[in-house]
């Protein structure tokens, strides 16, 4: 099944004249870029899931928030759909163009608009990228605590949208936990605010519904973060483990014991030796699997957790235990974690980034059949997780240039994300369903959750023109995946009508 | 594992609170939803059919290895924190009570969370699924037992302090951490002035910190962490030893200032920036208020008009909420916008307004 919008199961689009719609817009707003020429269109296809590109319509380039209003405003009128679009680093297609729709781009929003040392806040437009908060925040002994991998070039507006995590996400949270207000320019072209500098609001808590709903709801034009002090101090264990299943166990035994480490991260043999050859990080190319555990806050407490730690991945069989000696051993040894995508990336010609979260119990099961499938589809996996959250991330390598490979590897993910379910999991942890996962949401959630997500976009977007066929597939798309994809003998929705 | 580790009622009566709602549905009859009945002071009174969700009850799955229990509304809150216990867990949002009767349910459908909120988080954020009986009586699962879940939209965290108003929560999981290994508590004598220069300044540094509250001309804090930290830092800001049950005396409101007998003057709480300035109403002396939170959260008695104490608190960037029982909302009023907003989410998910209908605003 091809991920691009399909309008006989994602529904109708409507079909407006580009030229009118080009003219409309120029009308109502002069002094705003607006692409509409092919050559202009083509850098924005895509986002971070590069696989699938679409030109869009027109993009839009507000620079300011009147733009922004007028926009969403005239867009409305106009009944165009709007796909909104940060710093476009999304691995799940969030922010793939629609070619009858307009892309607003708000990579201009780039203003830190303030850091307040003593309230700890900082208030920011959506284009500035995640770590540039934390630079900001950092003379000030501050920072900003989610830090997904691509922190250098993600940006705050696209954190909120999907809920972004990185490797502190169990001591610290995700985005949703770090968020304390956001602005909000509604489809019909209201402003709104949720949340606030106190630490609750009244009603419903639409900040927490607004964190990864993709852009859906609304466009974000302001986010309000929380920030941390930095901890007096921070540690790092390796551990090499000759077993991928003890190295799992022992994640677990780190936690029995009552740690709660600021990073608990997991590689196997592939993913250590790619990083290994492309980042020099010291990593042990030998060992099945390595255990990066971080323990941080006041010296004394972090001296004790260590010693503990040590002695439970002695325990659990670790075969070489090193504690990085300094800061620059410490930043070497997550800097081969932080780059094992791009390292991957340089020993197949393609690979595909699986985001799926499971009860850290299942892991060695999940890992078993994940090796199976491996073999079953011919393809290699190599396996980086966020181990303390029971977020994975498995690597499947392919090469898009041999026929059927991209559609091996998207099937083989596809069976990684129902396994996950199987094990009581979610088929995404940090990344978003986008246009990606949209068939493999049939399968974690049955049609009473997928009417009521549709009820609550309903309330937001009565008509379908944020950012549609993103996020919640349709129950027509849902019958469809079914019907090709039976599922332990038995339909998925049998009660809908299949086409 | 650890079911067995405790003997808690274990029944599943989502079935017949789904077909109760569904005839309820399809009637137009509006259901009260009750729990313990401790907290049916935080909102406006709603005229309903009781539903209980007592019934419903026990844990269905905790294992302390995956910091998660998941449990059914109906449960008492002190047995599950007795069983988190056990383990040497605890909810760290720290929910207060308000009588034996609490439950699990009712903590979560009102999202309030006790004096270490500013530094562990609030209920919501340790929301990682629930299970919530929709309009038609079904049962429908959000979020999970994972800690990271971003599979559609958050209606499990959508659904803390929405008080039954858009459903019915039958289950919620929950993140639980591991207890401290050390704790001390300290009472520290000085101004308010000060107290709020000294917060300001410990607040920018790690120190293990969980709990800051100024009243009766004192600064009582909290310690949580490793037994290094806690001593150290406990040298470091001096004063006098404070008995730790004061935290709970605190959270349950036992305390003096809360109660004030012979005070006819409703209580208040105001939800406010840590920094904002004194509330200026005209029979409320700031020093005689209760600064939780590290100033984040006040309480105060006054006799102003709800609108004036509302006004007040959003000119200061926050919320108030009336404690005192009255027969109009005790909630600030929400913006035209997201009122609009509100009134559609309600619609959408509860056209015939059977859920603690008015139970937040009059129209919701």
């Amino acid at each position: 099944m091809n991920l691009l919008f399909d309008e006989r199961l994602d529904g109708e689009l409507p079909r407006r004249d580009k030229a009118e719609v080009l003219a409309e817009l120029q009308t109502a707003l002069p002094g705003m870029t607006l692409l509409h020429r092919e050559e202009d269109l083509r850098p924005f296809e895509c986002d971070g899931l590069a696989a699938y590109r679409v030109l869009p319509m027109l993009v839009a380039l507000p620079s300011d928030l009147d733009q922004v209003v007028t926009l969403m405003r005239r867009c409305h009128e106009l009944g165009v759909p709007v796909v909104t679009r940060g710093a476009g680093t999304g691995l799940s297609g969030g922010a793939l163009p629609l070619e009858r729709g307009v892309l607003l781009v708000m990579s201009r929003f780039q203003r830190i608009l303030s850091i307040d040392p003593e309230a700890r806040i900082a208030r920011v437009q959506p284009g500035v990228r995640n770590l540039a908060i934390s630079e900001a925040a950092a003379p000030h002994g501050l920072y900003y605590a989610p830090d997904p991998s691509s922190q250098i070039a993600c940006s705050i507006g696209g954190n909120v949208a999907e809920n972004a995590g990185g490797v502190h996400c169990l001591k610290y949270g995700l985005t949703v936990h770090n968020v304390l207000a956001l602005e909000i320019v509604t489809l019909e072209g209201e402003r709104m605010r949720l949340g606030g500098e106190a630490l609750d609001a009244p009603g419903f808590d639409l900040l927490a519904l607004f964190n990864g709903s993709e852009g859906m709801l609304g466009v974000v034009t302001e986010v309000t973060v929380k920030l941390l002090p930095k901890p007096e101090t921070a540690k790092v264990l390796m551990a090499s483990f000759d077993d991928v299943g003890k190295a799992g166990q022992a994640v677990g035994d780190i936690i029995a014991a009552g740690i709660v480490p600021g990073g608990l991260e997991m590689m196997d043999n592939l993913a250590i030796r790619a990083a290994e050859d492309f980042i020099h990080a010291g990593y042990p190319v030998e060992a099945e699997a390595i255990l990066l555990c971080e323990l941080d806050g006041v010296e004394a407490d972090v001296d004790d957790d260590v010693d503990t730690v040590r002695g439970v991945l002695e325990s659990a069989g670790a075969t070489d235990i090193r504690l990085a000696r300094d800061e620059a051993e410490r930043a070497r040894f997550w800097s081969g974690r932080k780059n094992a995508f791009p390292a991957v990336g340089r020993i197949s010609p393609d690979y595909y980034c699986m985001d799926g979260t499971i009860p850290r119990r299942a892991l060695p099961e999940v890992l078993g059949t994940i090796a199976a499938l491996s073999t079953e589809y011919d393809l290699r996996v190599a396996n980086v997780f966020h181990a303390g959250d029971g977020n994975m991330h498995p690597l499947i390598l392919f090469d898009a240039n041999r026929e059927g490979e991209l559609e091996r590897a998207e099937a083989l993910g596809g069976r990684i994300l129902e396994a996950c379910v199987a094990a009581g999991g979610s088929i995404t942890g940090e990344h978003g369903v986008g246009r990606e996962k949209i068939n493999q949401m049939c399968v974690q959630f049955p049609t009473g959750e997928l009417t009521t997500f549709h009820a609550v976009k309903a309330a937001f977007d009565p008509v379908g023109l944020l950012n549609p066929g993103k996020n919640i597939p349709t129950l027509a798309r849902c019958a469809e995946f079914g019907a090709m994809h039976v599922h332990h003998g038995e339909l998925p929705h049998p009660e809908l009508p299949r086409f | 594992m650890a079911s067995q580790h405790h003997s808690l009622p274990d029944r599943d009566i989502s079935e017949a609170l789904g077909e109760r709602i569904r005839r309820a549905d399809a009637e137009g009859t509006p259901l009260r939803i009750v729990g313990g009945d401790t907290k049916a002071f935080h909102g406006r009174p709603v005229a309903g059919e009781p539903l209980s969700t007592r019934e419903h009850c026990g844990i269905t799955r905790y294992d302390p290895v995956e910091l998660i229990v998941s449990v059914r509304a109906g449960t008492p809150l002190a047995e599950l924190e007795a069983c988190l216990d056990e383990q040497g867990q605890r909810l760290p949002f720290e929910p207060p009570h308000f009588g034996d009767t609490a439950t699990v349910g009712g903590m979560v459908a009102t999202g309030l969370s006790g004096p270490r909120r500013p530094w562990a988080g609030s209920v919501r954020d340790f929301v990682l699924g629930i299970r919530l009986i929709d309009r038609h009586g079904a049962s429908l699962r959000f979020g999970g037992e994972v800690m990271k879940n971003v599979a559609g939209y958050d209606l499990s965290r959508l659904m803390v302090g929405a008080q039954g108003s858009l459903g019915l929560l039958a289950e919620v999981s929950l993140k639980v951490l591991p207890k401290p290994a050390a704790q001390h508590s300290l009472r520290l004598e000085m101004p308010l002035a000060e107290a709020r220069r000294r917060l300001v300044e410990w607040g920018q540094k790690p120190l293990p910190i969980t709990a800051a509250t100024w009243f009766d001309g004192a600064l009582h804090i909290r310690l949580e962490g490793g037994p290094g930290s806690v001593e150290a830092t406990g040298q470091r800001l001096g004063g006098d030893t404070l008995d730790d049950a004061f935290w709970s005396a605190l959270r349950e409101q036992r305390l003096d200032v809360f109660t004030r007998q012979g005070d006819p003057r409703p209580l208040w709480r105001l939800s406010l920036p840590q920094q904002a300035g004194a509330p200026e109403l005209e029979d409320v002396d700031e020093t005689a208020m209760l600064h939780d939170w590290a100033g984040a959260q006040r309480w105060l008695h006054s006799a102003a008009p709800d609108e004036a104490v509302h006004d007040e608190a959003v000119r200061l960037g926050g919320h108030a909420t009336r404690w005192t029982t009255s027969t109009g909302s005790p909630f600030t009023p929400l913006s035209p916008v997201l009122a609009k907003y509100h009134r559609r989410l309600k619609a959408e998910l509860d056209p015939n307004g059977i859920f603690n209908p008015g139970r937040l605003y009059a129209e919701l």
